[in-house]
């Protein structure tokens, strides 16, 4: 049903995931409330979904230990007046939050330190998963993008799962949106911008969040060819050593994992591999910081 | 009787050991009367060299008024000149006319070689002027060849001026009258190209000897020596050893009675040069041509080599040396980039007819006749088999056209009878089979796991009102003859195949026989090859028993590989978070900014408060204050219009492509140049010979000067780009500062090796 015959406007027609940030840490000492950020959130769909209306916006909660549909515009039950979608949505969000903090009790029973960083890869695989199965489900199909409204702090453990997300994504031509609702940058949404081609966003005032967002994010891709929209900061793509954190233009490289050190060690610490090599010469890596 | 031979094509091969001063050891003495003409005139280019080994074209211009006749005159300006400069009024002349260019002509000849040479100017001032230009044969060849289509005829013009001419021994001094005096002076040496300036004219007194080879040897040489220690003198090669013999014996007459009579030494025109100096480098024709060709090819080289060989900062041969790959045999004969077969349906020749007789005209171009080969190969063993022996090219074409005229017009009774009379006709009309049996051989190629019965509903041929449209007719797949039956499918599959191979040949177009056997000869080789390759169907067999294998039913495969075991995959985040943290100007980054010391409970109570009080609220109106929106929005303007000058922000495109088209130009064409330069400056440590040295001297020049105009655009640039123009200066200054530092140095410890003092060297 959600796929209605859209042949005429294929090329306006914009199917926007959106990854909403509910890390409850976050959310506890962040300077917007999260009935604020709602408010500015719940009408941008509304107007994404006035846009055009063939347009299809899907939400997807980020939790801290797991991830979950909240409203998906071509759901059958979902039409109607912006009010029934704000409820809709809201009465979702207070399910998925409870499921979410469950969870989260029983993995925090035996006494580890709770996971504070969101489960960024998760709702990103959740968003592709999607957009994999409107692809495959009929013969034309709206131009996808992903949209993620970040608030908390990247977790460092989910490195992996997320630049595999953000491959896929590149791969499949889904640019990545980011805003960034908190304090603090973050790379992987940077890079994931960055590399997809999507809009990198920290707006600085978060109290017009709405305005932000209608004017860098509400456009469909094609438009997007004749806006100058902000544009990804460059990344800095240069490496930096694992053990230091400096910005190195010569090190040493894990053969196995492609750690990147700037002195020789006898073991890699990412990976675990032993290098029975004998050190060559300290003279011979020119290094320049 | 007066002894006058004039020998038609001898090919004269002068030993160079000329007097460095003077371009040539022998200048023509007979000045070329010029015909007056209104305006310029190039009365004559030819060649000639430098001591720098430098080709150089010399333009001869005259003047408008009859006393100013232009003549060549070498011992001026060889070197690299560009002036006006007046010619002599010559005294007296013998009567030789010359081609001469249209004054128009000149004017574009003399912009032309502007452009190429970059002189600043090389027409005269002034109508009164005659004027001389002195231009690199390299650039007015490149000129010719570009006026004229054909380079090649030039190439025969260019070797024209170093050999073939006429050779006269013992002709007379005052020409017109033979009879009077005998000349047993001086020898003369004509081209056969009178505007070569290849022209001799020898005083017999200054031959010392003469040499000759073998009757019945390899050549008909002939050898003048001048100065029998170092070999100097003229060898000239005849047509046949009677001429040879004939000009032997005046030659060894005249010496033998001048040696009788004790010369004095003081009468030599000229002296000798000191030797020491290098010999000018001689080119053979092939060389010439090729450097000419690399030139002509490569933009980039012609302009180093003008800014370089021209200003004479880098000899000629210093300028190839570091090119020797390019001019190496190989690369010449190295395949070409070769254009395909067009796309467009060739092997339909369309015949033109003139509407009133009933002729019809099929025109066919090598370029067809290939393709019809390539399309039809009956067509093609039908041109082995007959072409030359049974009947000839016109026939066998002009059957070929009458075949696919019958095609064309579809008659097919008429088809089929004249097949059954001329056999050779009912080549081009039968069903042909060796494109059946290849279609047979592919079809066995077929990867058998492919399913044929996909595509059966695509089939619109076969369903009444569908057919194609071909000649504004529908070329509908019912027809009773077996020749229509090849039906436009078939020939456009053939087609794109034949497309799509591509052109196998490097064979020049014209000989059709050639090009037929060359075809012939490519598609035996690919038979072998696939011969060898039925020899894999074993292979083949395997593989598609590896296809059709289901995968439910096999044994749970392991992984070929171990699998990555990473300790600790934070340490990949972190690496780069240092760099992003960078990028971003220092904005906090960071895991443990998070509030840790709320409970879970407290947190999560909070955010279900957080959503009920917006679920309680609903939705607010209007959402956003409009002084607060307005405020984002040119906060947002703002900011993108600030950034989108800014440097480094974004990667994607170039730095260079945001400073002025002018200056970018420039700063490429300076890169270029510093490398050539450095190249040839650190190639020539250890400086060991007294040539090396004055190299480095002109390269380091040169090198002073490039710094100079980087300098130049650095400061002239506009402030917008200033600091990425010296961003990309940087490096090329670096790059030049390590060789100046180098140079310095070196000359230091070679002062200090010497022990001379430098200027003053103080104790």
């Amino acid at each position: 049903m959600a796929s209605a015959p859209s042949k005429l406007y294929q090329d306006d027609v914009s199917l926007v995931v959106a990854l909403l940030d509910t890390n409850p840490f976050f959310w506890a000492a962040a300077s917007l409330p999260f009935s604020e950020f709602l408010h500015h959130v719940i009408p941008f769909i509304n107007s994404l979904l006035l846009l055009n209306q063939l347009n299809r916006v899907v939400l997807i909660a980020t939790g801290t230990s797991s991830c979950g549909y909240i409203f998906d515009s071509g759901d059958g039950n979902a039409s109607g007046n912006s009010n029934a979608v704000c409820s809709g949505i809201i009465k979702k969000l207070e399910d998925f939050v409870g499921k979410d903090s469950k969870i989260g009790k029983g993995s925090n029973g035996d006494g580890t330190r709770p996971a504070i960083s969101s489960l960024l890869s998760g709702s990103l695989s959740l968003a592709l998963c999607y957009i994999q199965r409107i692809f495959r489900s009929g013969t034309r199909h709206p131009q996808p993008r992903i949209l993620c409204l970040q608030g908390s702090p990247d977790g460092p453990e989910q490195y992996v799962a997320v630049m595999n997300s953000i491959f896929s994504a590149q791969r499949l031509m889904i640019p990545i949106d980011s805003c960034i609702v908190g304090a603090q940058h973050s790379a992987f949404l940077q890079q994931a911008s960055y590399i997809t081609g999507g809009v990198y966003l920290k707006p600085q005032q978060l109290d017009g969040l709405f305005q932000f967002l209608a004017a860098a994010f509400a456009t469909d891709l094609h438009s997007r060819n004749f806006l100058r929209l902000p544009k990804p900061a460059g990344v800095d793509f240069r490496a930096s050593c694992f053990c230091h954190k400096k910005t190195i233009d010569m090190g040493y490289v894990c053969s196995v994992c492609l750690s990147i050190f700037c002195k020789y060690h006898k073991k890699c610490s990412t990976c675990g591999s032993e290098f029975n090599q004998v050190a060559p010469d300290s003279t011979i890596p020119d290094q320049k910081h | 009787m007066e002894l006058l031979i004039e020998l038609s094509q001898v090919i004269i091969d002068r030993r160079p050991r000329k007097r460095q001063r003077l371009g040539w050891d022998v200048w023509p003495e007979n000045p070329m009367k010029l015909q007056d003409v209104d305006g310029y005139i190039i009365s004559d280019f030819s060649l000639t060299t430098n001591r720098t080994e430098q080709w150089f074209c010399v333009l001869l211009v005259p003047a408008r008024a009859p006393q100013q006749i232009g003549f060549l005159y070498p011992d001026s300006g060889i070197a690299i000149r560009r002036s006006c400069k007046p010619f002599r009024v010559p005294t007296n002349s013998t009567q030789r006319s010359l081609s001469l260019i249209p004054a128009t002509r000149i004017r574009t000849i003399g912009t032309e070689v502007q452009k190429l040479t970059g002189a600043s100017s090389i027409l005269p001032p002034s109508p009164s002027l005659p004027l001389r230009v002195e231009v690199p044969f390299i650039y007015l060849f490149l000129y010719l060849s570009s006026l004229h289509s054909d380079p090649k005829q030039n190439l025969i013009r260019y070797k024209l001026f170093l050999s073939g001419g006429r050779l006269e021994v013992g002709f007379d001094k005052n020409g017109g009258n033979k009879r009077r005096y005998k000349n047993e002076e001086r020898f003369v040496f004509v081209p056969n190209d009178p505007r070569s300036l290849m022209k001799l004219n020898v005083e017999f007194k200054n031959i010392k000897g003469h040499k000759f080879s073998k009757d019945g040897s390899k050549q008909a040489l002939l050898n003048l020596t001048q100065d029998p220690e170092k070999g100097t003198g003229y060898i000239f090669e005849f047509d046949n050893f009677t001429d040879r013999n004939s000009c032997r014996d005046f030659v060894g007459r005249v010496l033998g009675k001048l040696q009788s009579v004790p010369g004095r030494p003081n009468e030599q025109s000229v002296p000798e040069k000191s030797a020491g100096a290098p010999l000018p480098e001689q080119l053979s024709a092939v060389e010439m041509e090729r450097r000419i060709k690399l030139l002509r090819e490569d933009s980039e080289l012609l302009r180093l080599h003008k800014q370089f060989v021209l200003s004479g900062v880098l000899t000629e041969s210093e300028f190839w040396a570091t090119r020797k790959t390019l001019l190496g045999e190989d690369t010449t004969r190295m395949t070409k980039q070769r254009p395909g077969f067009k796309s467009a349906m060739l092997a339909d020749v369309r015949p033109s007819a003139d509407g009133r007789t009933n002729k019809v005209t099929f025109s066919l171009t090598p370029e067809i006749i290939q393709q019809i080969f390539a399309e039809k190969p009956a067509v093609h063993r039908a041109f082995l088999n007959l072409v030359p022996s049974k009947m000839s090219e016109k026939d066998f074409w002009t059957k070929y056209c009458r075949a696919e005229y019958l095609n064309r017009t579809r008659n097919a009774v008429v088809a089929g009878a004249e097949a059954a009379e001329d056999e050779e006709l009912a080549v081009f009309l039968k069903h042909d089979d060796i494109l059946a049996n290849e279609a047979r051989r592919k079809i066995r190629r077929v990867d058998p796991t492919l399913d044929m019965e996909a595509d059966e509903g695509d089939d619109y041929i076969h369903l009444p009102d569908h057919g194609i449209l071909r000649d504004a007719q529908k070329d509908t797949a019912e027809t009773e003859t077996e020749v229509s039956r090849r039906t436009l499918s078939q020939d456009l599959n053939r087609h794109a195949a034949v497309v799509l191979e591509g052109r196998a040949l490097d064979v020049e177009l014209g000989d059709t026989r050639t090009v037929a056997e060359a075809l012939a000869w490519s598609k035996q080789e690919l038979l072998s090859k696939e011969k060898s390759e039925e020899n894999v169907n074993l292979e083949k067999q395997e593989k598609v028993a590896r296809m059709t294998e289901l995968e439910d039913l096999q044994a749970p495969r392991n992984p070929q590989y171990a699998s990555l075991c990473i300790k600790d995959p934070r340490e990949y985040f972190d690496s780069q978070q240092a760099n992003a943290l960078r990028a971003l100007g220092g904005t906090e980054f960071g895991t443990n900014s998070l509030d840790l010391n709320l409970s879970k409970e407290e947190v999560y109570r909070h955010l279900k408060e957080q959503i009920s009080e917006a679920k309680s609220r609903g939705l607010r109106n209007p959402i956003i204050r409009p002084d607060t929106a307005l405020k984002v929005f040119s906060g947002l303007s703002q900011h993108l219009s600030s950034t989108r000058f800014q440097l480094g922000k974004n990667s994607q495109e170039s730095a260079l492509d945001r400073i002025p088209h002018r200056t970018k130009d420039d700063l490429m064409h300076h890169w270029t140049s510093i490398q050539e330069l450095l190249r040839h400056f650190w190639s020539s440590y250890p400086i060991t010979t007294a040539g090396l040295y004055n190299k480095v001297q002109r390269v380091k020049d040169a090198m002073g000067q490039i710094y100079q105009k980087l300098q130049e655009i650095k400061e002239s640039s506009q402030s917008d780009f200033r600091h990425q123009v010296s961003l990309l200066v940087q490096p090329m200054l670096q790059a030049l500062d390590a060789a100046f530092a180098h140079y310095d140095s070196e000359q230091q410890k070679r002062t200090a090796k010497s022990g001379a003092k430098p200027n003053g060297y103080v104790r």
